[in-house]
């Protein structure tokens, strides 16, 4: 199982690329963070899931 | 008169840096407009594929964007929050923001000069939010930070200078722009502050408190740039008791 934000999914052999395409995210306006680690996103559709990851996916939201 | 506040080398015009949180997403250009804002903050949190809108849509172009920290309560925690925020594809500036303490939102001010030390080193441009200590703004610029940032009362309180005299100390010893955030709740306060040679002020919750947030944020620029250029003129001396006489004490129409 790969962990999402805190939700655990049967995500391991997909890409990054994959799995943001398919679960509707808007790449563009993400950054992800893989067991702690940022991967640029270049390097999305190469980055396979591996069963244990934790995965960050996050955006700017209003603040101050 | 070329009145510039320069931070990371970026040269900027307006010394109101606007918050963005707690008001609609639609109300952002109105504000930066009316508030002739250049520095706009924002926040890192958890994406989801519910929500569509994203705030970078509804920033106009042009507009340096200064993620914060919120929500890191410790210098590891807040590194991990800037790397994520360049990430996100917006420039090298962090406002660090480090707390533990969830009822009062105090700074941790030593974790803050952790925070800034790490990421100056990583390239990031500084602004470090902090309780207006001198031994911790010293630290501060020692650690690379590109500004300081004290806390005029707690954040989101509206409440004002409570930390006046702390923030004129560091305005008078600190070789760094000193800009005032959290707690100015009103234009005459944010007039104040600059008045005493703040570098700028920083503002969300008096705004999107305000009965008309646009208007407000008007009223704050007005305020802020008054202030700013009765620092740069001086003031005009007080006396210690009587009155002086505006008028002529000559020519009077009698003899």
């Amino acid at each position: 199982m790969v962990k999402i934000n805190g939700t655990a999914a049967d995500l391991a052999g997909q890409t990054v690329a994959q799995y943001l395409a398919q679960a509707g995210w808007d790449a563009a306006r993400l950054a992800v963070e893989r067991n702690g680690d940022i991967v640029p996103r270049a390097r999305y559709g190469e980055t396979v899931l591996e069963d244990g990851d934790v995965l960050e996916i996050v955006r700017f939201v209003g603040g101050g | 008169m070329n009145d510039t506040l320069m931070l990371g080398g970026r040269e900027f015009h307006s010394r109101f840096i606007l918050g963005s949180g707690k008001y609609s997403l639609k109300l952002i250009e109105a504000a930066v407009r009316d508030a002739g804002a250049e520095l706009i903050t924002l926040a890192v949190r958890r994406a989801n594929t519910r929500e569509q809108e994203n705030i970078l849509d509804y920033i106009p172009k042009g507009v340096t964007l200064l993620p914060n920290t919120s929500g890191a309560r410790n210098a590891e925690e807040a590194v991990r929050i800037a790397r994520l925020a360049r990430e996100l594809g917006c420039g090298d500036f962090v406002k660090v923001e480090i707390m533990r303490d969830s009822k009062y939102l105090l700074p941790d001010n030593a974790e803050t000069v952790r925070a800034t030390e790490l990421l100056a080193r990583e390239g990031f441009v500084v602004l470090p939010y902090m309780y207006p200590d001198l031994y911790t703004a010293r630290a501060l610029a020692d650690a690379g930070a590109a500004a300081v940032m004290p806390l005029a009362s707690p954040i989101g309180s509206n409440k004002g200078l409570a930390t006046r005299d702390f923030i004129q100390i560091l305005i008078d010893e600190i070789d760094l722009p000193i800009i005032v955030d959290a707690g100015i709740g009103r234009p005459s306060q944010a007039c104040e502050a600059m008045e005493m040679g703040a570098a700028a002020i920083m503002a969300n919750t008096a705004l999107a408190t305000a009965g008309d947030l646009p208007l407000m944020a008007a009223a704050f620029r007005q305020a802020i740039e008054a202030g700013r250029k009765a620092y740069l003129s001086g003031p005009g001396r007080v006396l210690s008791r009587g009155a002086a006489p505006s008028d002529p004490l000559t020519g009077f129409l009698r003899d």
